[in-house]
């Protein structure tokens, strides 16, 4: 704070500080803890607000453990949420490598802005792209036909492929840019050591690169996941008839059935049971947090 | 134990420039080999090389006369010694020592035990649990020694390993090398732009200019018989003036130039008739009184004398305005001339040479 202070002048940190706090306090802590608020309270008609009816109980948590069908999804939200990491891990790491190590920085750079330049278009844009893409008469099915790599066009929408499709679209980039970050940190003769002392390219990246980037391995894989278990977009729009996703639940209890409390009470349990998942990820991983906050 | 390493013809180009012009040499099997030049003369080039992190586009590099064309750096008899060591710091030091031998699928124990025998032969005990980030300069670069000499390397190849070490880590290092180079038998080539490592430690020193290998031999005769001027003037200190050679005799020749004629050793690239330059190093040279009359004299001014300890080192200025050095032992019995002094600065004729400017492309030696 005293070197913010230093650099920039009083007025310019208590400014910076301000709005930092303004984003924090009225834009996160206060909404979340009114949602919080009304997760313990009853959904009741205006003329019982006050009485003796509006109390604080857990109701609205018990609701959902008594919907077999709401544990259901939840599991599966959780589960392709699972999916849609290791696909974009799996896609991201020999990619973030070859980006950071094995390119040109030029071409690099040249590389990165077109990876960048989808993401100026709106996510809603994109899922409905996708959505004609993955149509049944759409352009992948023609092509996959046309070069004659399937016989009849597939029905892609179907079960959770196309959210899974979308999903992984919608967040690969959070994948790469901390895994990139982590490999590019690396110090090019540790490779070279590596294979100088005889390690095969398998085992070098296994035992010197893989160890050097599993910080931003985990941050990736820890935003990615969180962004999509908390993704509405995606999952509506790529919607087959059977892959529902928990925030659409959420979404319908607090706009459809205009029952905050138990809308809010969903919310809760995701958040809490998303962040019990990765805590028990990177406990497995032997990451810590601070790790990731680099 | 080691292997010889012979770089036949071996030219390497990045793009239009040439960055290793036509380097042939032959690495004795034991020997410690260093090459020597300024930065940017090819030198780590020919390291990647002989390690297999790039291809020559000609020629070819043969360890123990097997060609390595195609034979990647993890499958070659060598290790390489990084400049800045590239130690593993996730892994605790013994694991980094052992990691050649981990990748060859050799047990734990085996390891562990191999890592406390390198330990003690680079003199580093009770450090096999520790973490690189708690070793000090000296202590990294012999972990860094101990895990090239594990993988047991016919050749080990050291990229100006000691050039982040203060002077006299420096100094007790060079030594250590040697002596763990004797000890193994192992073929060391070492890549410096340090004339004091290359003349103490190696058994053959070759010394590079733009690519150019510009002379193989030892270091006496690296430092007493410089085949041109290039090695002349990068290996230790030297005198020089610039001139023609007007006759020629057995050996020796007269010298014109614009501070008078001189009698020198020629060397055999420079003919009768040819603008040349003669060297002349400082420890041969002396200072004499202003009258008496000598040959290969120039009167000088002196100008600044530097006490180094053992040796005095007086600058000395011509007519021309051209500072000239002349080193004396330090005897207090015989303090050097005072400055402002005039007098004449002399050398023997069997003690300075002609020689031609560097080759650009191979000598013949």
């Amino acid at each position: 704070m005293q070197e913010l202070i230093r650099r920039y002048g009083i007025s310019l940190s208590v400014m910076m500080a301000a709005m930092t706090a303004f984003w924090l306090l009225a834009l996160v802590v206060i909404p979340n803890l009114v949602l919080f608020k009304f997760s313990f309270r009853l959904y009741l008609p205006v003329d019982q607000l006050g009485g003796p009816n509006d109390v604080y109980t857990l109701k609205n948590y018990v609701t959902f453990f008594n919907s077999p069908i709401h544990i259901n999804v939840f599991f599966l939200t959780i589960l392709y949420s699972s999916l849609v990491t290791i696909i974009c891990l799996a896609i991201t790491y020999p990619l973030a490598y070859i980006l950071a190590k094995v390119l040109k920085p030029t071409d690099t750079a040249t590389f990165f802005l077109v990876l960048l330049i989808p993401l100026w278009v709106s996510e809603i844009l994109r899922s409905f792209a996708w959505f004609i893409i993955l149509s049944m008469q759409g352009p992948l099915n023609a092509i996959l036909t046309g070069i004659g790599l399937i016989d009849k066009p597939i029905r892609w929408i179907s079960g959770f492929q196309s959210v899974v499709i979308g999903l992984v679209y919608a967040y690969i980039l959070f994948m790469l840019f901390p895994i990139y970050n982590a490999i590019q940190a690396l110090d090019t003769n540790q490779i070279e050591a590596s294979q100088d002392l005889g390690a095969s390219t398998w085992r070098t990246h296994w035992r010197v690169v893989i160890p050097h980037a599993k910080p931003g391995i985990a941050s990736g894989c820890v935003m990615v996941f969180m962004l999509c278990a908390g993704s509405v977009v995606v999952p509506t729009t790529l919607a087959s008839t059977n892959s529902r996703w928990f925030t659409e639940i959420i979404q319908q209890w607090m706009f459809e059935g205009l029952d905050w409390n138990v809308g809010s009470a969903y919310a809760f349990l995701l958040l809490a049971l998303c962040i019990l998942f990765v805590s028990l990820v990177m406990r497995v991983l032997n990451v810590r947090l601070v790790d990731i906050a680099k | 134990m080691s292997e010889d390493v012979h770089l036949s013809q071996i030219c390497m180009d990045f793009g239009s420039f040439r960055a290793v012009n036509n380097v042939e040499v032959t690495i004795k099997p034991g020997e410690f080999f260093s090459f020597l030049g300024p930065s940017g003369c090819g030198k780590t080039t020919i390291l990647r090389l002989i390690s297999g992190f790039m291809e020559p586009t000609q020629g070819a590099v043969k360890i123990g006369g097997k060609d390595m064309k195609g034979i990647r750096p993890n499958a070659r008899p060598t290790a390489l010694i990084f400049q800045n060591l590239a130690l593993f710091p996730l892994m605790p030091v013994w694991e980094n020592i052992t990691f050649g031998l981990e990748v060859r699928g050799v047990s734990k124990e085996i390891r562990r035990a191999k890592a406390e025998e390198l330990l003690q032969l680079v003199d580093l005990h009770d450090s096999a649990d520790k973490r690189v980030s708690q070793l000090s300069g000296g202590q990294k670069q012999r972990v860094a020694i101990a895990r090239a000499l594990a993988v047991e390397p016919k050749v080990m190849l050291l990229d100006e390993p000691l050039s982040a070490l203060d002077l006299k880590l420096r100094q007790h290092m060079r030594a250590e090398l040697r002596a763990i180079q004797k000890r193994t038998g192992v073929t060391f080539i070492y890549i410096t732009h340090d004339q004091g490592e290359a003349l103490a430690m190696s058994d053959r020193v070759g010394v590079m200019s733009q690519g150019v290998l510009q002379q193989v031999a030892t270091p006496q005769e690296i430092y007493n018989n410089p085949v041109n001027g290039f090695v002349a003037s990068f290996v230790g200190e030297n005198n020089v003036i610039a001139g023609k050679v007007t006759s020629v005799s057995g050996g020796m020749a007269q010298f014109e130039t614009a501070k008078g004629s001189f009698q020198a050793k020629l060397d055999a690239a420079v003919g009768m008739g040819d603008e040349a330059k003669l060297f002349v190093r400082p420890e041969f040279c002396s200072l004499r009184p202003a009258n008496e009359a000598k040959v290969n004299s120039i009167p000088v001014e002196v100008n600044e004398i530097a006490f180094e300890g053992n040796f005095v080192n007086v600058f000395v200025r011509d007519q021309a305005g051209d500072t000239h050095m002349v080193q004396m032992q330090n005897d207090p019995s015989v303090p050097p001339p005072a400055p402002h002094t005039a007098c004449q600065m002399v050398f023997n004729p069997e003690s300075c040479m002609i020689l031609s400017e560097a080759a650009t492309s191979r000598h013949g030696h």
